[in-house]
């Protein structure tokens, strides 16, 4: 039940033991952790810069994490999203489900990764050996946030 | 009206938040897009490809048709790319 935008890094441990600590019903922790991708295929930097829409980021996490608790018995749940400048190998985004069950854990936790990367305004400017790029949003992910609407 | 621009809608139109008066007949999203467009080569080259500019009225997602009003602050963006 919290949502976080921050520059700073996150301690995926830490994160992990306090979701679940104080509540000794839940049987499952799910976790997602996104990393920088090293794009340049080993030509160079290639790190990115995360913008976003302070306000209205935030109050979508909010809307996404909503959806997933009405869709699934959660009994915790976190994103963590980070912004600024970011090199190949570091932290994105957390995002953590907790349940009695696993099943509810594991498949809250994929919806929460698919519709945030389709709604969350977020963008990524890659550094890249040919200069600054805007990275496109791909077709790929509009297909995996869609599987979860048939059901909705 | 407040405007806000993210990411390459942001680079190519050259400033990141204006506020703006448009003119009467600017009743809609879709009326507001193609009046923005109108404004300069910058603005005619960001807004080029409308299908591809997603617009959030007071910080919710909207659709072309949903209306627009003085007070409101209008964002325009590409389509997504966080996680």
């Amino acid at each position: 039940m919290a949502v976080r935008v921050q520059r700073e890094d996150f301690d995926v441990g830490a994160e992990l033991d306090a979701l679940a600590r104080d509540d000794h019903g839940i049987g499952g922790l799910a976790s997602f952790v996104g990393l920088v991708r090293d794009v340049s295929g080993g030509a160079g930097a290639s790190a990115m810069t995360l913008e976003h829409y302070p306000g209205m980021t935030e109050r979508l996490l909010a809307e996404i994490e909503a959806e997933a608790r009405r869709r699934w018995p959660l009994s915790a749940s976190l994103i963590v999203h980070r912004h600024g400048r970011l090199e190949p190998g570091e932290r994105i985004v957390l995002v953590a489900t907790a349940s009695a069950h696993r099943k509810a854990a594991l498949e809250s936790c994929e919806f929460l990764i698919d519709w945030l990367k389709t709604k969350a305004p977020f963008w990524k400017l890659e550094e890249t050996p040919e200069g600054e790029r805007w990275v496109e949003a791909r077709d790929e992910d509009d297909a995996a946030a869609a599987r979860w609407d048939a059901g909705a | 009206m407040k405007l806000l621009y993210f990411a390459w809608l942001r680079t190519r139109i050259g400033i990141s938040e204006e506020v703006v008066e448009p003119p009467a007949h600017v009743a809609t999203v879709a009326d507001l897009v193609a009046w923005l467009a109108t404004r300069g080569p910058n603005f005619a080259t960001a807004l080029e490809n409308p299908s591809v500019v997603r617009v959030a009225v007071n910080q919710e997602y909207a659709k072309p048709g949903q209306r627009v009003a003085p007070g409101d602050e209008v964002a325009l963006f590409p389509p997504v790319t966080g996680g």
